[in-house]
């Protein structure tokens, strides 16, 4: 049995008193790759928020191995090191290079060594394709580029989970593919994981489990083949309709 | 070439005196822009705030100094001290005081502006980094903040100094009036004699202000 790095227990969250998550558990295991899948406005970027301490929580609690993630508290600083976060819109600094987006936060508050963290920061953009963009500017980056390198900036601070927001909804379609590669390969390489997309073949080869969350619950939750090929529970086939289309001549002409 | 009278300059000390004049009304400018720079960013990082009170009074005090002339806050002053405080400020430290309220008035609304022009994600990846509060005000907040304000405030620093051409109502011996006066005292001699000074006026405010624009030009294309 793996141990387990993230645990999430009777969690409550509520924007101006409308419940937003409702008594929801969740238990992430080092190495495992946990997809959330869902309609819009159910809840997943919430609980990624409350997972990293950005939200304040009714009730509940959210643990990082022993550690109680809260907003506000005063270990959070700490914490957040171990938990790397890509969000939807591109965050990246805009006043700052590439390489030094990615060397801010493991000079200035890991305090390492710039000259290790330049190493490997060179490293892991050589990885994903961007060797050649180290000096450029935000600006001067894709979509798809500036998320890989958001991708980077997160890895260097050698976190324990990495937690993805969407990371490819703001994207073109022809540069979805290069962020989504980036990500494979992280799981290849047996990284915690929790990530939320609607791209659900990517999560079908991505995913170790896969939870379907509807109205700020678990509704169903297994491996990607019951999730995909097997649903259970009516909403779960619904809303996994929303993605197929059948063929033209199996369509009802009304 | 038409007699634009520009000998008269070299009478004396005539464009001596008219630089005298350009370095006072520069003078005043650069005392109030030393003072009202910081003042700004204190009342516009307060009008960020969550003080309602302060906001308001702070919103007051910005449109009071905007919807006034200049020259009628050159004339409460110069003229009103006396008055409600029986003090009387000399011309010079009437134009300071009255460009300083203005500079720091406009100057918050700079600031308030370029503050929450920052994205709240900027915010939210810093902390999600692991950067304390104050760790991402200074790399992060602030430098951006910087960024967007000095062009705007370069902006406000040639107006200031175009505007100290109003400070000869209050009795200041700045560019302007010793033109005035070299024009006044030639009258006979030049009769022509207001265009030339006039032209070599405008010459100087440029040349002033001139290089304040470039610069500010050059930030905003390499920062923009
Ligand atoms: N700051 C906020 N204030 C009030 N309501 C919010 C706020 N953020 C999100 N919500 C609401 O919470 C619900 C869940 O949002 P979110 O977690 O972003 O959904 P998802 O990421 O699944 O699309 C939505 O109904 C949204 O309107
Ligand atoms: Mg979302």
């Amino acid at each position: 049995m793996e141990e387990t790095i993230l645990t999430v227990n009777h969690l409550k969250k509520e924007y101006e008193g409308k419940p937003i998550l409702n008594d929801l558990d969740l238990e992430v295991k080092k190495g495992e790759v946990v997809v959330i899948i869902g309609p819009s406005g159910c809840g997943k970027s919430t609980l990624l928020r409350c997972m990293n301490g950005l939200e304040q929580i009714q009730s509940g609690s959210v643990k990082l191995r022993e550690d109680t993630i809260e907003a506000g508290a005063g270990n959070l600083v700490r914490i957040r090191q171990k938990i790397g976060m890509v969000f939807q819109n591109y965050e990246l600094f805009p006043h700052l290079s590439v390489l030094n987006n990615i060397l801010l936060a493991p000079t200035k508050v890991q305090k390492r060594d710039k000259k290790d963290v330049k190493e490997e920061a060179l490293k892991l953009l050589d990885r994903v394709g961007l060797r050649d963009k180290a000096d450029s500017y935000p600006r001067q980056l894709s979509g798809g580029q500036k998320q890989r390198v958001a991708i980077v900036r997160a890895l260097c601070m050698n976190p324990e989970i990495l937690l993805f927001d969407e990371v490819t909804a703001a994207l073109d379609p022809e540069m979805v593919r290069e962020v989504l590669d980036v990500m494979l390969e992280l799981a290849k390489q047996k990284r915690t994981m929790v990530i939320v997309t609607h791209e659900m073949q990517f999560a079908q080869a991505v995913a170790d489990r896969v939870l379907f969350i509807d109205q700020g619950k678990i509704l169903e939750e297994g491996t990607p083949e019951e999730i995909f090929k097997h649903p259970k529970k009516e909403r779960t086939k619904q809303f996994l309709n929303i993605f197929q289309f059948k063929k033209v001549e199996e369509r009802k002409i009304s | 070439m038409p007699d634009l009278g520009l000998d008269v300059l070299g009478k004396g000390s005539n464009l001596l005196r008219l630089l005298g004049g350009l370095g006072i009304a520069l003078r005043i400018s650069l005392i109030a822009v030393v003072i009202s720079i910081p003042l700004g960013l204190l009342l516009g990082t307060l009008m960020t705030g969550k003080n309602v009170v302060l906001k308001f009074f702070l919103k007051l005090y910005l449109e009071f100094i905007r919807i006034m002339p200049q020259l009628v806050l050159l004339f409460l002053v110069f003229f009103g001290s006396t008055r409600v405080f029986g003090w009387q400020p000399t011309g010079e430290l009437s134009a300071i005081i009255v460009f300083t309220l203005w500079g720091a008035a406009e100057m918050s609304d700079l600031v308030r502006g370029a503050l929450i022009s920052i994205p709240v994600h900027q915010y939210e990846s810093s902390q999600a980094l692991g950067l304390t509060k104050g760790q991402t005000y200074c790399y992060v907040i602030i430098p951006q903040t910087v960024r967007r304000l000095i062009p705007l405030s370069i902006n406000l620093i040639t107006r200031m100094i175009k505007t100290t051409s109003l400070i000869l109502m209050i009795g200041v011996v700045e560019m302007i009036k010793v033109a005035q006066q070299i024009i006044e005292a030639n009258r006979t001699a030049s009769p022509n004699a207001a265009f030339g000074v006039y032209l070599v006026v405008f010459v100087l405010y440029f040349l002033a202000c001139w290089p304040i624009s470039l610069l500010a030009k050059y930030l905003e294309r390499k920062w923009g």
